[in-house]
């Protein structure tokens, strides 16, 4: 295959061959896991393993009055038992604020609690053991009293603060933020159409199907920690267990191998796996903790829970005026370390009404703790709430005013001439394409014939409903994000190629592989812009100790962010092997070219001299080269996005669904998803992608939710009580894609991870609310069970 | 309390003798005992469909059967069916449509999927769908994985010809 490349891939009029960027290759490091040869946490073997197991808050909220674990400690198997002073001697506790969220505040966070427990789940005790099954008998004999505490469970009591769960803090509101541009009583005063409504959503959490997982192997000899790491961000996590264990950042490696799924459940800092860090330290051996699937719905991050009152003015004519928000959102007791649980409401305040032209915007906005379990970032961080109520709204107003919805789209969505544009929150876009997307998503859709049939069913009381939900993302985040704020959060990332002396090219990146084909796509950047052939290109991602320094893989930036790095560094290399081939072959650089793993004549592409002897000469008879000549066959660059704060992209979904109206069942028949991430390094790893976002976006449209009873008891925590999506209620997802590739990097790659994650609630929504319009019915609570469905149609 | 019973059974085609803990579930002693990790457990109670291997034939969730409950059975693992090449088809199809990203219902899903191509050879797409339901995927959205076996129903049911 040709694989040569001329990027900027972008520039206008290209035509020039992009190698293997824009093709659906197979990744290279799916076999090992299709052969069930993969490395996850728990297949890991080591000599001394201690397991660890934890002793957790059975209340919400309650003070311990008496721990003893003197006889679980001498339970057959158990090595040692800690209570929270023990492990604090070993690991500083943390408070997850950030500077640029004015005013949020936290509670301390222990890695084990010490005197309280806060939520149902919290740890107060560990307990070591040589097996798993020894440390979950020995558990059974950790003896504890305990005083109830009041509890808080619901937000608005919550916020109202009679009871206030930390003292020190005053009340129980984390953060607020507040923004208005000044205009918006007057626009609702002159508007012919106000529409309003409340919208709900459930908590519910990643279910990443491997569970959270550490196994850290603290070495006494030389006061070093290598930690085996389930995680989206190890340099983060090398920056935290130092800081937090008092061990130099050079002395701590972290390695992940392959993680099972993350989708932001794996990105912060949880007490029990700090505590794991530190007993390794404690009791200097390898010490493994794999939270199992109860302690998964227990203490992994949830997200959402909000409540958003939303209100929109329009024209006689269909024209947008303005929109005024006020959201509502509980994050259980603690602001999580070290991103905040302020940033999902922050988001939603962000992009509310963000695919549209209104100029004027209302927003108030209050993150309360509960004695809940934690809620923060989670694929697609605020956008499914954000997108939900706007285009809720939106329909709502489009039906009021008896526009058809996509009619009622196409009169306020920002033209696609109107870039550079900025947003009344403040945020910016470089360039969008929102008329182009809803145009294709139409004509994929059929909308038109759709609609016909829709009507066509009704009269023999067959209920669809079509549901369209546009919206724009945060990807490819710059220091903006996180570490204006303080926190220790690389923004940029970095990549190193190597030309082996066989030929081969090695790839060495900071952003990191969950499953979504980063390794892969990085090949294709890698093999396109040095000129060899896939199959010539290795790469390492997840290790500390070995790959540049960097942020990860979150918000959506592995491919915009990594990817510029390794096209740079490839770009780098490519040019330095001309250099060698030039001194090789006594010809002027510039007639000499790179194709196939070949130095080739830029002109008539005939082959001068192969990579593998280029190799061989570099390394191995340098002495043959000039001498005051040094080849550098190994080069390092790195990327950071700087003049947006975040490269903002957009897209739109579709929704079609059957509305049982006797069950109040919700059969989902297709969705459609138009997206628009720039340059596609992979059709097929994107259009995967968006579909297993779309479907996670489904299940908390339809399905998931963390329930708790009013004593804060999660009453579904377990695989049989939180329905997740399976394959058989999943429809077939179209995807269809616009390429608008931002000039701010030469690659042009925005994020694509979380499109379908942010669209598919809102769009589902609007879908059954679509179907129900026959029965002048609505449902605006998350999940829409069967159950609010009837209750909608007044039936139950 | 971990009263351990002598076990033998057949794993891939290997004779293995242990003394097991009653208490230990199948896929335990699969993945700490014989080291074959590539049977997973991301519930064990029975809901996810990682955990699935090959008991005399029949697929199994490893994690709802007591490894004694094992013994003298024939036990297949992902590791056994990709050495003997029985399922190289399947996860080509997989490989190629992109029918995994993280893996790590990958294992349990070929088996349930081999299960299908071997019972119902004429299955349709929605019979697809059905039988892998019992099989949780969090990650890619089930299409690709569907296509891919349909893909190899296809393949197998023109090879047959
Ligand atoms: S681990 Fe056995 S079904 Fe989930
Ligand atoms: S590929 Fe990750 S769970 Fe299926």
């Amino acid at each position: 295959m040709n694989a040569r490349a001329e990027l900027p891939l972008h520039a206008p009029g290209a035509t020039t061959d992009k190698g293997y960027i824009g093709q659906s290759v197979p990744r290279p490091n799916a076999r090992r896991l299709l052969q069930g040869r993969g490395a996850y946490v728990d297949d890991l073997r080591f000599a001394r393993l201690a397991h660890v197991v934890f002793f957790r808050s059975p209340y919400a909220h309650a003070r311990l009055k008496r721990l003893d674990l003197s006889k679980a400690a001498r339970q057959p198997g158990v090595i040692a038992a800690f209570d929270g002073r023990a492990v604090a001697e070993y690991c500083k506790p943390w408070v997850g604020v950030l500077g640029h969220l004015k005013g949020i505040k936290s509670p301390p966070q222990f890695a084990i609690a010490i005197e309280r427990a806060c939520c149902q789940g919290e740890a107060v005790a560990a307990v070591v053991a040589e097996t798993r099954a020894q440390g979950e008998d020995a558990l059974q004999h950790v003896e504890a009293d305990w005083e109830e505490l009041p509890v808080v469970t619901d937000m608005e009591e919550a916020l109202a603060g009679k009871v206030v769960i930390h003292a020190d803090l005053g009340d129980n509101v984390c953060f607020t933020r507040g923004l208005d541009t000044g205009g918006v009583d007057e626009a609702f005063a002159k508007a012919d159409v106000i529409v309003e409504e409340t919208y709900e959503f459930g908590r519910h959490t990643g279910v990443t199907l491997e569970g959270r997982s550490i196994l850290a192997d603290y070495n006494a000899a030389e006061h070093t920690l290598t930690v085996y790491h389930s995680t989206q961000a190890p340099h983060m996590m090398q920056d935290v267990f130092s800081r937090h264990l008092g061990i130099p950042e050079a002395n701590v490696r972290v390695i992940c191998k392959d993680v099972g799924g993350s989708f932001g459940i794996k990105v912060h800092v949880y007490p029990d796996e700090m505590a794991t860090a530190a007993i390794s330290v404690m009791l200097r051996r390898p010490v493994k903790f794999i939270a199992d699937r109860l302690e998964s719905f227990l203490t992994d991050i949830h997200a959402r829970e909000h409540k958003a009152r939303v209100r929109i003015a329009c024209t006689r004519e269909g024209e947008i005026l303005a929109f005024d928000l006020w959201d509502l959102t509980a994050i259980g007791p603690y602001s999580v370390y070290p991103r905040t649980s302020g940033i999902e409401g922050n988001q939603v305040v962000n992009l509310t009404g963000g695919p549209y032209k209104h100029q004027q915007y209302r927003a108030q906005m209050n993150v309360v703790f509960t004695n809940k379990n934690v809620t923060c970032q989670y694929r697609a961080v605020g956008h499914p709430i954000a997108v939900a109520l706007t285009e809720g709204i939106v329909d709502l107003a489009a039906e009021k005013l008896g526009i058809d919805p996509a009619e009622f789209r196409r009169k306020n969505l920002i033209p696609d001439s109107a870039y550079p544009y900025t947003f009344p929150s403040g945020i910016k876009f470089e360039k969008l394409s929102h008329h182009q997307s809803l145009d294709r998503l139409l004509e994929l859709m059929s909308y038109k014939e759709l609609r016909e049939e829709q009507r066509a069913l009704r009269d023999k009381s067959i209920y669809r409903g079509i549901g369209l939900a546009a919206m724009i993302e945060v990807t490819n985040p710059s220091p903006a994000f996180y570490g204006v704020g303080g926190a220790r959060i690389s923004a940029q990332d970095g990549a190193t190629l190597r030309l082996e002396p066989t030929g081969m090219v090695t790839c060495i990146a900071s952003v990191t592989e969950q499953g979504q084909g980063t390794e892969g796509a990085m090949a294709q950047i890698a093999a396109s812009a040095v000129g060899v052939a896939l199959d010539k290109v290795r790469v390492i991602t997840g290790d500390t100790g070995v790959t540049p320094y960097g942020g990860g893989t979150w918000a959506s930036r592995g491919a915009g962010i990594g990817g510029e790095a390794v096209l740079q560094a490839g770009r780098a290399l490519r040019s330095n092997i001309l250099e060698v081939a030039a001194h090789i072959l006594h010809a002027d650089r510039a007639e000499l070219d790179i194709v196939g793993g070949e130095v080739v004549n830029r002109l008539t592409l005939e082959s001068r001299l192969p990579l593998v002897e280029l190799g061989r000469v570099a390394y191995f008879r340098p002495d043959t080269l000039p001498l005051k000549f040094q080849s550098e066959l190994t080069v390092t660059r790195h990327y950071t996005p700087r003049e947006y704060g975040f490269t903002f992209t957009n897209g739109i979904q579709a929704c079609l669904v059957e509305v049982d109206v006797e069950t109040g069942f919700v059969k989902l028949l297709k969705h459609w998803c138009v997206e628009d991430c720039g340059t596609i390094i992979n059709p097929m790893l994107v259009d995967e992608q968006i579909r297993g976002g779309v479907v996670q976006g489904i299940g908390a449209a339809l399905y998931e939710e963390c329930l708790y009873s009013a004593e804060g008891q999660l009453l579904n925590g377990s695989l049989a009580d939180y329905l997740v999506p399976m394959s058989a209620e999943m429809p077939d997802i179209i995807v269809a894609h616009i390429e608008t590739p931002p000039r701010q990097s030469d690659l042009g790659a925005k994020g694509a991870g979380e499109a379908g994650t942010a669209g598919a609630p809102g769009a589902v929504m609007n879908a059954i609310n679509d179907a129900l319009r026959p029965f002048k019915a609505r449902v605006a609570a998350q999940p829409f069970t069967p159950q609010r469905v009837l209750q909608a149609l007044g039936k139950v | 309390m971990d009263d351990t019973l002598p076990t033998t059974l057949i794993v891939n085609g290997e004779r293995v003798t242990r003394n097991v803990a009653a208490r230990q579930h199948l896929s335990d002693f699969l993945r700490d005992e014989l080291g074959l990790t590539g049977s997973h457990t991301a519930c064990e109670h029975g809901v996810c469909g990682a955990c699935t291997v090959r008991v005399d034939g029949a697929i199994v969730r490893g994690c709802l059967m007591l490894a004694v409950q094992a013994n003298g059975r024939k036990v297949d693992t992902i590791e056994g069916l990709s050495d003997s090449g029985e399922i190289a088809d399947l996860q080509e199809a997989f490989h190629r449509r992109n029918a995994l990203q993280c893996g790590f219902c990958t294992p349990g899903m070929l088996m349930a999927a081999q299960d299908l191509l071997t019972s119902q050879p004429e299955a349709t797409r929605e019979e697809v769908r059905e039988h892998l339901s019992g099989n949780l995927c969090r990650c890619t959205g089930y299409q690709a994985i569907v296509d891919a076996v349909e893909d190899v129903l296809g393949s197998r049911r023109r090879g047959r010809k």
